[in-house]
Formats: structure tokens, sequence, C-alpha cells
């Protein structure tokens, strides 16, 4: 990380706790050049984390106001906090199994309340710091410690789960794409509504190692090579697109032109 | 909201739904915030971040929320998270019989969450006393830094009569500071100031065991020993402030009755009446549940001859009441959904007198 952003960090910590090859430190480059770049008052800036190895993120390495919660609980905890004090900047970071397993129904509440909250959601697509189990967002037939044989569900497709509750603006990146990560995150803490980015972010130590994707250099190439943009997507097949990871940014529009969905905050007809 | 609470977060739950349904009307008026959440667990979560940003925050719930809300609580209690939660305690276990009454929660607001912790619980007998106990509640959970339990019933919930609301009465306003150490004091039973987000005092709040800065310290035995340590004593050196009891009849008592909450109104009638009747008997009522008063029922050892504990449930304080007194106890416990008719509770001290 540059020296330009370094007074971002907490002083006094000796490194981060995540595991070589991790994608969460890109991650946390991305939020700290979001913010530094939208030039806000840290003093007004609050981040708030649930349990797991993406709840790092900001607690501790972030200076500014951090919230370290419960396994599950961070966008409750965030709606509070907001609602005390509108002033507030706040910002969720934590990981898919934290936000959308043991946490969704707070997620999905959060986005029809519509309040103006940011979440990101690291998704490593497994459980990292417990020690490698299935989460919601782990691929079908993936290994894992709690489905040796391949998993036999499918994963959450975030951003339509997201949207659909009523997020008023979406994206999903990988760490491998660090400066459109990096807008997209902007643009959600700018939108003055629920917002929702979800950042795919490998794993070696729990999903590469159980998936045969040892080499962190392959893992992070299958990151890049399974990503596609919306624009590529559009007219492709379900067949064609299974576990690609569609990127790009969705708004509440999204849905009217997929043929279902009222756009939050609009009147009804 | 006399006492200044500026947010409430809750989930309807019968007995307990008309404080919300009062406080989503009068709140908002008044310039504080009010929110229904999804559920108990997010409800308890919105009051900590609330209290954290600065909101003398509060909910209220009965039996099934209050299960729920056990994790949120444990997170107050160790992140020193002042807030007020009020319990309608109603006839469990599980759903129950959700529109009766029973006490069934008292040994859940201590003992409910994993861990040693120490908290305060007080138990009101009348609607004056939800005003005045409530008020007490705030004020004790600003000054301390914990949460504190309001464990009325569903009897003294639901019941009418006139209350007093008075001109002039103290509020507890919380001692903020930015000191760098939010959660460490030199005083073994110590009460760190608390900044709130937004006053520039980069705070790290986390619910694992964490220095006096709110640095993680996973690890390190002699950390947690302090930090576990300093929220008792924090209550239990306290507890001369904190337990409060009131005294009938008891000079030349032979039986005393222990009873706290809506069972209380009817144990005071029974005196009365087996007074009457030149029966020597007399009443110890606890309006402090915890730190429970083990000192003043300590105090009934050797004055009387037996003690009566009549409860809403199985002999949760019958219990406690063992610890400290040697004599004859005698514990009645009813879980019908109904509360103790005063004819019960004659007929039980006549035979112990």
């Amino acid at each position: 990380m540059p020296r330009s952003l370094e007074q971002y960090l907490r002083p006094g910590l000796k490194g981060t706790t995540f595991c070589p090859g991790c994608g969460h430190g890109i991650l946390l480059h991305a939020v700290v050049r979001a913010v530094h770049e939208l030039g806000l008052d840290r003093r007004e800036l609050l981040f708030v984390s649930g349990i797991g190895c993406a709840a790092w993120i900001p607690s501790p390495h972030i200076l500014a106001d951090t919230l370290h919660t419960l396994h599950g609980r961070a966008v409750a905890y965030a709606t509070g906090a907001k609602l005390a004090n509108p002033k507030l900047t706040v910002i969720v970071v934590s990981g898919d199994g934290d936000l959308v397993s043991i946490g969704g129904n707070h997620l999905i509440h959060a986005a029809r309340r519509g309040l103006d909250l940011t979440v990101i959601c690291a998704n490593n697509e497994i459980y990292g710091m417990t020690g490698g189990q299935a989460g919601p967002t782990t691929p079908r037939g993936a290994a894992s410690a709690t489905t040796p044989g391949g998993n036999p569900y499918g994963p959450f497709d975030l951003v339509r789960l997201v949207l659909g509750a009523g997020a008023a603006y979406v994206a999903r990146f990988p760490v491998t794409q660090p400066r459109p990560l990096t807008d997209a995150i902007k643009r959600a803490i700018r939108t003055p509504f629920f917002s929702f980015v979800e950042v795919a972010s490998p794993c070696p130590t729990q999903f590469g190692r159980r998936n045969r994707l040892e080499d962190v250099g392959a893992l992070y190439d299958r990151i890049r090579d399974l990503s596609i943009s919306r624009d590529e997507a559009f007219g492709r097949s379900a067949a064609e697109l299974r576990d690609r990871i569609v990127v790009g940014e969705w708004t509440p529009e999204d849905l009217l032109l997929a043929g279902g969905g009222r756009v939050p905050g609009a009147p009804a007809c | 909201m006399a006492a200044g609470c500026g947010f409430y977060a809750g989930y309807p739950i019968t007995p307990s739904s008309e404080i919300m349904e009062g406080m989503a009307e009068l709140l908002p008026k008044a310039g504080g915030a009010f929110i229904q959440m999804e559920d108990e667990i997010a409800s308890i979560s919105a009051v900590i971040g609330a209290s954290w940003a600065g909101a003398k925050a509060m909910t209220a719930t009965s039996g099934p929320g209050f299960s729920l809300m056990m994790e949120g609580l444990g997170y107050a209690v160790f992140t020193e998270t002042p807030c007020v939660i009020i319990d309608i305690q109603r006839a469990g276990p599980c759903t129950g019989q959700a529109t009766r009454v029973g006490s069934g929660d008292i040994m859940q607001s201590k003992w409910g969450m994993h861990g040693d912790v120490e908290i305060v619980a007080l138990s009101p007998w009348s609607v004056q006393e939800m005003y005045d106990l409530t008020i007490r509640a705030f004020n004790l959970a600003e000054r301390l830094r914990l949460p504190v339990f309001l464990l009325a019933d569903e009897a003294v919930g639901h019941l009418h009569e006139t209350a007093e609301f008075h001109d002039r009465f103290e509020t507890e306003q919380r001692v903020r500071g930015t000191d760098g150490t939010p959660f460490g004091s030199a005083e073994p039973g110590g009460v760190p100031p608390m900044p709130r987000f937004g006053d520039g005092a980069n705070l790290l709040v986390t619910g694992s065991t964490h220095d006096d800065r709110g640095f993680r310290r996973v690890e390190e035995a002699e950390a947690h020993a302090r930090l576990v340590g300093r929220l008792r004593r924090k209550v239990l050196d306290r507890r001369d402030e904190l337990v409060d009891v009131e005294r009938h009849e008891l000079d030349d008592a032979e039986v005393a009755v222990v009873a706290y909450g809506f069972t209380a109104r009817g144990a005071l009638a029974a005196v009365r009446e087996l007074r009457g009747r030149g029966k020597k008997v007399g009443l110890l009522r606890l309006r402090t549940l915890w730190p429970f008063p083990e000192r003043e029922v300590a105090a009934l050892d050797g004055k009387v001859r037996a003690v009566f504990v009549p409860e809403m449930n199985h002999g949760q304080v019958a219990g406690e009441v063992r610890k400290c007194f040697r004599g004859e106890l005698r514990s009645y416990g009813q879980t019908d959904g109904e509360v103790i008719g005063v004819e019960t509770m004659v007929a039980e001290l006549e035979r112990m007198v």
C-alpha cells in the first residue's frame, strides 16, 4: 500500500492476520483508497463487521471508529448506529458466510428498508476462519470440510438476492480488477440508500487447498478467467454462465428490464 | 423518555408490544429514533449500535424474544455498552401461554448468557415502579456501562392504576472522553469513560477479549482474567447502592415472606390479613434481583424462624434464598399462567405460623 494511504491504517499493527495469497488485503487497499479518493472525514466514518476473516479487514486495520460485532449481526448493529447518528458514514465489511448465511435475514431487511448503509461482502466461497466448511456461496460440487464428496447444493447469487430485496445499488467485482472495484465502492458509499458490493476474493488456505488449486497464482487465474462482464454475459444461456462470475453494476431498473419488481422508493401505481 | 431515552429498537411480542407501540408514537416526536427490526436478535444489535453512536437506548420483549437476545446481551456486557431491556415475563417455557403471567426468566437474565457475567436486574410491582425503575435502570446502565434489566411480569405489564410522573428527578449523563483507554480502568472495579462514534476516538469495539484500548487479546490468560474480573467487580463492588429492598412488618416477625414483582402485592395483602389475626408475619420485598440481596436475606437468619418464598416459577429465587438463610424455607411455585392468589399465600403461611 502506498505511503499516502498509510494514514488510514491503525498505528502499531505488525502486519495483517491474512494468510499468504488471501485476497482480503487487496480489498482492504481498495476500501481505504475509495475513502481517500472520496475525501471523507475520518471522524464521521464507522466501519462495522461481524465474525470471520473478512471481518478483520476494517478491525483493527483501519484507523477510524470500528465496531467488530457478533457473527452475522453487523448489518443490524450498523442500522442502530446510523439511525442514532445519521451524520455517520456507515460501511459494513464482512464475509459471505457472515452476511448471507447467519446474517442473511438482517441483510435482506436492511436492503428493504433502504437506509444509507454500504455493505461490502468479501466472498471467498467458504468459511475460512473456522476451517474450510461449506457456506451459502460455495459452488455446487466444490469440496469443503463439510462437503468432502462435493457440495450437493448451489450457491446464492448475491447480486440478485440483494437487488431483489430492494438495494439501490449493487456491484460485483473480483480483487483481480482493483480499479473497477474501488470505483464501485466509491459509488456505493455515495449512494444515499442501501448499497451492496460483492467482492470475489480467493482463499488459498481453505478453498484452494481443498479444491486442487494449491497454487495461489492458479487460484487468481481462476477468478480472473471465470469473471465475465455484464455486457459479455448478456444473451448467453444459463448453462454457459454456470459458475461464471458476472461482474458489473446493477440498479433497481435492471429488475424492471427483467420483467419484475418495483423500484424501491417509487410510488406504486 | 423521561430518563433521556433516544433510541428504541424492537420486535412485536405479547405481552410487551404496548411499550413498542408507545415508543413508535412518542419517540420520533421527541427527536429520538424508533425502528421495528426483523427479529429480537436484530433489535438488541441495533440498540447496542445506537448506544455506541451516543444514544440512551432500550428495547422491550418477552420470553422467546428474551431468549433470542442472549447473544447480544453478552456482547453488551463484554463491550460495556449501556442499554435497558424490559422483559415482560410471560408463562414459559417455549411459546408457552403468551397472554398469561409468569416469572420464569429470573435465572435466565443472569445465567442465560454463556460465560460469567454480572448484570443488574430490577423488579417492579406497580405502574408507578414501571416508571420509577425504568428511570433508575437508565441511570444505572449509563453509570456502570452495562445492560440493566427490568424484570416485570405480565400482571404488572398490563396493570391499570394511577401513577405520578415526577417533575424533578436525577438523570445520569454518560461520562464521555477520549483518553485512549475506553476499556480499561486503574481500579479493579472501575468504569472507564465511554467515547461515542464520531468523537474522533478511532474506537476499536470488539466482543473478543480486549485490552484497555480495545485491541484483541485472544490468547493471553492475564488479559482475559483481568477483563472478566473487572466486569464482575464493577457490579459486585457496588452492591450496596444497587440492592434495593422494602421491609414490611418484619420487626417482630417469626415468619418472613420473601417476594418480588406482582406476587409481592398479594404477599403484602396476605401478611396484613394474618397480622389482623395476630400472626407474626412480615414481608421482605426484593426490588433488586441481581445482584442478589444476599445480606438483606441473611439478616433474616436468627430473626425469623422460617421464610416463605412464593413465585410464578419453581423456586428460582427460593434457591438463592436457600444459599443465605439457614432456617426453615418453604418454596411455593405456581406455573399455571395465573397470579398467586392472596388466599393461597394465606393458607400456605398458616401452616407455618
